[in-house]
C-alpha cells in the first residue's frame, strides 16, 4: 500500500515569463490576421498546417527534444507554458499536437537513427501530422484485446484489420499503432502486441470518416488491407509493447490540455456576469476559479516533477481524472450561473453558441486518452488496491 | 515545501505528535489530561512560537517550516491550539510585539467580526468561533482604531468567553471584549488588514485539512484492504476502488493547492493579488475536498467509522469543523468571484498563470 501523494511546489522559472510573453504576442498577431477566432471554438480550420509551420518556425514544436533532431532542448516547463497559452487562446494545434506530445517522444526512444533523423526535424517544422492507432471496433479501453494483425513477411510486416476513433487520420502523415504480432499467452494476456510506425500514404490503407454528434468530423475508421510496413518501422520490442506504454503516459495525462478544453466558457462567464455580479454568480464563479487554479497548480507540479526526472504516474492520472471531469461539467455550470441574467446581455449570442458547442463535445473529454474508469483503476492500483 | 530544514522541523513535530498526541491513544482517553505534557513538549521544541523571531521570544523558524509542521499536525488531527498560537505569534511579530509563552489564539477568526480599538486604548466588540479561546492564555487580535488598524495582545482572563464547541468537540468560543485593556499593542504595518489575517488563517486551515485528508486516505485504504466481505477484501470491489480513487483525487487537490498557497505566502512579503488567489482558492478547494473526502471515507468504513470508539472521526469531524474558520468556502468564493468579475475577462488568464 502506498497512499503518499506528492506535488512538489515549483515556481515557473524566469525564462518561462519571457516565453509566455512571446507566445501571447504571436497569438495576438495571428488572431489579428484572422488565422482563428478565440471566441468561436469549432469554427475555422482546426487543421491549419500553415499555422503549424509558423509555430514550428518559432521553435515551439519539439521544444524539449535534442537539437540534432531539430528540437530546442528547452525544459518541460517551457513547453508547458507554450501549451497552455495556445489552449487558452483556442488556437488550432490539431495538426501537430499529437506528434509534439507523444509520437515524437516515442520515436526518440524507440525508432532507429535514420528514421529519427528523417522524421523528427519535420515534426519540429510543423510539417507532419501524427495519429494514434489504439482503439479497434472490438477493443477500446481494453487495449490488449487488439486484433489487427501484423504478419511477418520478407523485410517487413503485412497489416490487416482496422483501427477506429482515430482522430485526424484523414489528414495524417503517420500513425503510431499497436498491432498483434503473436497471440496472448496464458500467463500474460498483454503479450503479443508490437508498436509500429505506419506511413499513412502506404498502399492498402483506407480512411472512412465518422461524424460526431456535434456535426464535427474528427474521428475516422482506418482499414488496413495487406499494408506493408518495413522492419525498421518496428518501434521497440516485438510482442513487448505493453512494457513501453506506462512511462510516457504521465506526460500525456497531466498537461494543461486536460482541463482547458472548455476554458473559453470561463471567459464568457466573466463577460456575462459583468463587473458587479450578484452573490449567486459571484460565488459560483469563485468556486470555478478556485477549482481551475487548483488543477493548474497540480498540473504544473507534475510537469516540474517530470522535469526533475520523477515518475508521478498516480498524480498524473489524478490530474486527468479531476481535470477532464471539471472541463466536462463546466458547460452546465456556466449555463446554470447565467440562467437569471438579462436576456439582452451583450455577449448572449457568443455565450449560447459556445455553450451549444461545448455541450456537444463534452462527453468525449472523459473518454479520450483513457476513460475515467480506467484512470481510477490506475489510481487504485497505485494505492495498492490491485 | 521540500527544503532540508522543513523536514527537520516537521520531523521533530511528527515525533512529538506520535509520542504524546497519537490520535488512537487520545481517542481512548476520557479527559484532556494528555494536553498538558503534550503542550509542554511542543513548547520545549519551540514549535508554537516557530514564526516569532528569537529577539521577540520565538524560535525564528521560516514560514515554510511552520506550514510543514501544520501539515503534520493535520495528519495527527492535533487538538491543541498549535496552529492558532503560530498565527498569533506571526500576527504579533508583524508589528514587532513580543510573544508570550503559553497557548494563544487569534481574533477575529470570522470575516464578519470586528473589534474596535477605542480612544481610551481599550478593546470592545465580539468575535465568534474563536478556536481554543477557552484553553488559551492570551489572544492576539486585530482591531479597528480611528487612526488605523491595531494589533493587540490581551489576556483571556480579561474577556468573557462562552463554552461553545465545534463539530469535533474542540473549543470554538464566542468572545466578548468589554473595554479590555490590552497587555500591549501596536499599529499594524500599512497594507496589513483584516483580510490578510483571514487569508493567513485560511491557508493554515487548508494545510491542516490536506494533512488530515492524507491520514483519512491512508486509514481508509488500509481498512479496505483488510475488511473482508463476500469472501474478498472490500478494496477488491471496483465500486469501492472508484470511491477510493476519488478520495485520492480530493486529497491530491487539497495537498497541491494548500502547498501552493503556503509556498506563495512563504515566498512573498505582502498580500497581493496572487496571494489572494492562492489563499482563497486553497480554502475553497480544501473545504470541498474535506466535505467530499469525509463522506467517501465514512462510506467505505460503514458503521464502525461513525462510532466514538473508532479514530476516523478525529480526522473527519475536525476537517469539517475547520471549514468555518477564517471564512468558509462560500465566503471566499464570493470574494474571489467578485474580484475576478471586477478585473474582467481579459485579466483573468494572466492572473491564473502568474506563477
Amino acid at each position: 500500500m502506498n497512499t503518499n501523494l506528492q506535488f512538489d511546489q515549483i515556481r515557473l522559472p524566469p525564462e518561462c515569463d519571457t516565453l509566455r510573453q512571446e507566445a501571447r504576442a504571436f497569438l495576438a498577431e495571428e488572431i489579428a490576421k484572422g488565422t482563428f477566432d478565440p471566441h468561436r471554438p469549432g469554427h475555422g480550420d482546426a487543421h491549419d498546417r500553415a499555422f503549424s509551420k509558423r509555430i514550428g518556425a518559432k521553435g515551439w514544436i519539439g521544444m524539449t527534444w535534442p537539437k540534432k533532431y531539430g528540437g530546442h532542448e528547452r525544459s518541460f516547463l517551457e513547453r508547458y507554458v507554450v501549451t497552455e497559452e495556445f489552449r487558452v487562446a483556442n488556437a488550432p494545434v490539431r495538426s501537430h499536437f499529437v506528434a509534439d506530445r507523444q509520437s515524437g517522444p516515442i520515436l526518440l526512444k524507440y525508432a532507429p537513427e535514420h528514421i529519427k533523423a528523417n522524421i523528427l526535424p519535420r515534426i519540429c517544422r510543423g510539417e507532419l501530422c501524427f495519429v494514434i492507432g489504439m482503439s479497434e471496433p472490438g477493443s477500446g479501453s481494453d487495449l490488449f484485446a487488439a486484433k489487427t494483425k501484423a504478419t511477418k513477411v520478407d523485410k517487413g510486416w503485412l497489416i490487416n484489420g482496422s483501427k477506429i476513433w482515430t482522430s485526424n487520420a484523414d489528414v495524417a502523415d503517420y500513425m503510431i499503432a499497436l498491432f498483434r504480432t503473436s497471440p496472448p499467452t496464458n500467463e500474460n494476456r498483454r503479450h503479443g502486441l508490437t508498436q509500429f510506425l505506419v506511413d499513412m500514404k502506404a498502399r492498402g490503407i483506407k480512411v472512412n470518416p465518422i461524424y460526431q454528434m456535434s456535426g464535427e468530423h474528427d474521428f475516422n475508421e482506418v482499414v488496413f488491407e495487406d499494408v506493408f510496413v518495413p522492419d525498421d518501422h518496428v518501434l521497440g520490442e516485438i510482442d513487448g509493447a505493453w512494457k513501453q506504454a506506462t512511462s510516457e503516459l504521465a506526460y500525456e495525462r497531466s498537461g494543461p490540455e486536460r482541463f482547458l478544453e472548455t476554458f473559453y466558457l470561463m471567459l464568457e462567464l466573466i463577460r456575462s456576469v459583468g463587473s458587479e455580479p450578484d452573490i449567486r454568480c459571484a460565488e459560483g464563479l469563485g468556486r470555478l476559479v478556485a477549482q481551475l487554479h487548483t488543477l493548474r497548480r497540480m498540473s504544473v507540479a507534475v510537469a516540474g516533477m517530470l522535469q526533475s526526472g520523477k515518475e508521478p504516474v498516480v498524480e498524473a492520472a489524478i490530474v486527468k481524472d479531476l481535470g477532464t471531469i471539471w472541463e466536462q461539467r463546466l458547460p452546465n455550470r456556466v449555463r446554470e450561473l447565467t440562467a437569471f441574467l438579462a436576456p439582452e446581455i451583450a455577449n448572449r449570442v457568443t455565450l449560447e453558441e459556445q455553450l451549444a458547442f461545448a455541450t456537444t463535445i463534452a462527453p468525449k473529454l472523459t473518454i479520450q486518452g483513457g476513460t475515467t474508469e480506467i484512470l481510477r483503476g490506475i489510481i487504485a492500483r497505485g494505492l495498492g488496491l490491485r | 515545501m521540500t527544503g532540508e530544514s522543513d523536514h527537520i522541523v516537521a520531523e521533530l513535530a511528527a515525533r512529538i505528535f506520535a509520542d504524546l498526541g497519537d490520535p488512537k491513544t487520545i481517542n481512548r482517553l476520557d479527559d484532556g489530561a494528555w494536553k498538558t505534557p503534550f503542550w509542554r513538549a511542543l513548547s520545549d521544541a519551540g514549535l508554537p512560537l516557530a514564526w516569532v523571531p528569537e529577539q521577540l521570544g520565538g524560535a525564528g523558524a521560516s514560514l515554510a517550516d511552520g506550514f510543514a509542521t501544520l501539515g503534520v499536525a493535520g495528519r495527527f488531527a492535533v487538538a491543541v491550539p498549535l496552529a492558532e498560537t503560530l498565527i498569533a505569534g506571526w500576527l504579533l511579530m508583524r508589528t514587532g510585539l513580543e510573544a508570550p509563552n503559553g497557548p494563544m489564539t487569534i481574533a477575529p477568526s470570522r470575516p464578519s467580526d470586528r473589534i474596535i480599538f477605542g480612544k481610551d486604548a481599550t478593546l470592545s466588540g465580539r468575535a465568534i468561533g474563536v478556536p481554543f479561546a477557552s484553553e488559551a492564555q492570551n489572544i492576539a487580535l486585530l482591531a479597528q482604531g480611528e487612526a488605523g488598524i491595531v494589533v493587540a495582545l490581551v489576556s483571556t482572563s480579561d474577556c468573557v468567553i462562552d463554552e461553545s464547541q465545534n463539530l469535533a468537540g474542540d473549543p470554538s468560543n464566542a468572545v466578548r471584549f468589554e473595554r479590555v485593556k490590552p497587555l500591549r499593542y501596536a499599529r499594524a504595518p500599512s497594507g496589513f488588514d483584516h483580510a490578510a489575517l483571514m487569508l493567513m488563517g485560511s491557508v493554515s486551515r487548508s494545510v491542516q485539512t490536506a494533512g488530515a485528508l492524507e491520514s483519512v486516505l491512508s486509514l481508509t485504504v488500509s481498512y479496505a484492504n483488510e475488511r473482508v466481505a463476500f469472501q474478498r477484501p472490500i478494496g477488491k470491489f471496483q465500486a469501492v476502488q472508484q470511491n477510493l480513487a476519488r478520495l485520492a483525487g480530493e486529497t491530491a487537490a487539497a495537498l497541491a493547492v494548500s502547498g501552493s498557497a503556503a509556498n506563495t505566502i512563504a515566498e512573498s512579503d505582502g498580500f497581493d493579488q496572487t496571494t489572494f488567489l492562492e489563499a482563497a482558492s486553497a480554502k475553497i478547494r480544501c473545504v470541498e475536498a474535506a466535505t467530499e473526502g469525509a463522506s467517501i471515507a465514512h462510506q467505505v468504513f460503514g458503521a464502525i467509522g461513525f462510532t466514538k470508539e473508532h479514530v476516523l472521526h478525529r480526522f473527519t469531524l475536525r476537517m469539517l469543523a475547520w471549514r468555518e474558520d477564517f471564512g468558509s468556502e462560500s465566503y471566499w468564493a464570493a470574494e474571489l468571484g467578485r474580484h475576478v468579475a471586477q478585473r474582467g475577462a481579459e485579466e483573468f488568464w494572466p492572473m491564473v498563470a502568474a506563477r
